[in-house]
């Protein structure tokens, strides 16, 4: 008998169709401009592979690429074992839960416009509440001229901001364990530390790559937290790679901006690329 | 199609990424492969490899652009090479 499935590739065409408009067609002519010297469509002259050559020839391109994946790796750093710990301090399956579960997916809707303006307020020594506590232990904070301040509040604030999404990500996975592992573990006397390593960790490692990938591409594009804080300064310190774009694109510079998008979409390619594998890898060892 | 700017050189270079991807979906039809592990120790189907070539040329033709300059044909040499080392031992 003839196994004709095409009605499945029929289902999929509306799906593929929104892609190609929302995907596909701006990266083509994001691709298009970023070979011209281009500020309205009218107004564009051939330039080739100038905006190319003159981005991978400085070194500030490196100097930012550098800063987001410091970044990147400083936030897993903080968020993920602080994540965990959260969802492993949260009560199982109770009434408490839910509301907790909730206070923590409050920072999540808050518009990320509003984040900076918060932490900046909160900050402030004549009425925020930390910044009171900072001037009655001595200690100045210097936000604005001091790179390591500046990256201490955009980490803090990063933190505050997406901690929760990891926490609720560990917390479903720690939900979905049977609890016979856990009583088999018991009956064995393991420790607290052995449960984690030997059963928990294991067992929610599927949604922690899950909440590592959502995290390493939201920290890549940081943009409006660091801007709205110091814009990329002081001197440069936190200017990251998507505030670089944003400076481009607020200057008409579509261009360049436009070579630089084609690059970092490189970049994104192989990140998506490399997360892609390990999932493939660890589905591989489950199976 | 005026909006998206288009011009010979960014048409040529389309046409060519679609034919390449269109030839590789039908020799994945007519002739299946199994998966293979190469060097880098991950399993690869032609599909794959394919993947890594472009991605890797567009590296290659970046790095040339910054150390030697804007002489393509040159790094799109480099990239037949790679392209060639990719398929044998990926």
């Amino acid at each position: 008998m003839k196994n004709d499935n095409s009605m499945a590739w029929m289902l999929v065409l509306p799906a593929l169709i929104l892609l190609c408009i929302v995907g596909v067609v701006p990266l083509l002519a994001v691709f298009n401009y970023s070979f011209f010297d281009i500020f309205t469509l009218q107004d564009r002259f051939w330039v080739g592979l100038e905006w190319y050559g003159d981005l991978v020839g400085t070194p500030e391109l490196y100097h930012a690429l550098g800063r987001s994946v410091l970044f990147t790796c400083v936030i897993l750093a903080v968020q993920f074992p602080l994540g965990i710990a959260i969802a492993l301090l949260l009560p199982q399956q109770t009434y408490t839960s839910s509301f907790f579960l909730i206070v923590l997916a409050v920072p999540l809707v808050v518009p990320w416009n509003m984040i900076p303006i918060i932490w900046l307020n909160l900050i402030n020594p004549d009425y925020g509440l930390i910044g009171y506590g900072i001037k009655a232990i001595g200690w100045d904070f210097d936000y604005k001229f001091n790179a390591l301040h500046t990256w201490i509040l955009i980490v803090l604030m990063d933190t505050w901001h997406w901690v929760g999404l990891v926490a609720i990500l560990a917390y479903s996975g720690l939900s979905s364990i049977p609890q016979a592992y856990l009583q088999a573990a018991a009956i064995d006397s393991a420790s607290k530390w052995q449960v984690f390593r030997f059963i928990q960790l294991p067992k929610i490692k599927g949604v922690l790559m899950m909440g590592l990938l959502l995290r390493v591409m939201d920290s890549l594009m940081i943009y409006t937290e660091a801007f709205t804080i110091n814009a990329g300064g002081p001197e440069g310190a936190t200017s990251f790679l998507s505030l670089e774009l944003g400076e481009e694109i607020g200057g008409f510079d579509y261009g360049p901006a436009a070579a630089r998008s084609v690059l970092y979409f490189l970049l994104v390619l192989v990140v998506a690329w490399i997360f892609q594998l390990s999932l493939r890898r660890q589905n591989e060892k489950e199976a | 199609m005026d909006w998206m700017a288009w011009t010979w050189p960014t048409a040529i270079f389309f046409i060519v990424i679609a034919s390449i991807l269109v030839t590789f979906t039908i020799l994945a039809i007519k002739f299946p492969e199994a998966p293979r592990v190469g060097i880098l120790r991950i399993e690869t189907t032609r599909g794959d490899r394919l993947f890594i070539t472009l991605l890797g040329s567009a590296f290659i033709n970046l790095a040339w652009l910054g150390v030697v300059g804007a002489n393509q044909p040159f790094a799109l040499v480099v990239c037949l090479v790679y392209a060639a080392a990719v398929f044998r031992w990926v």
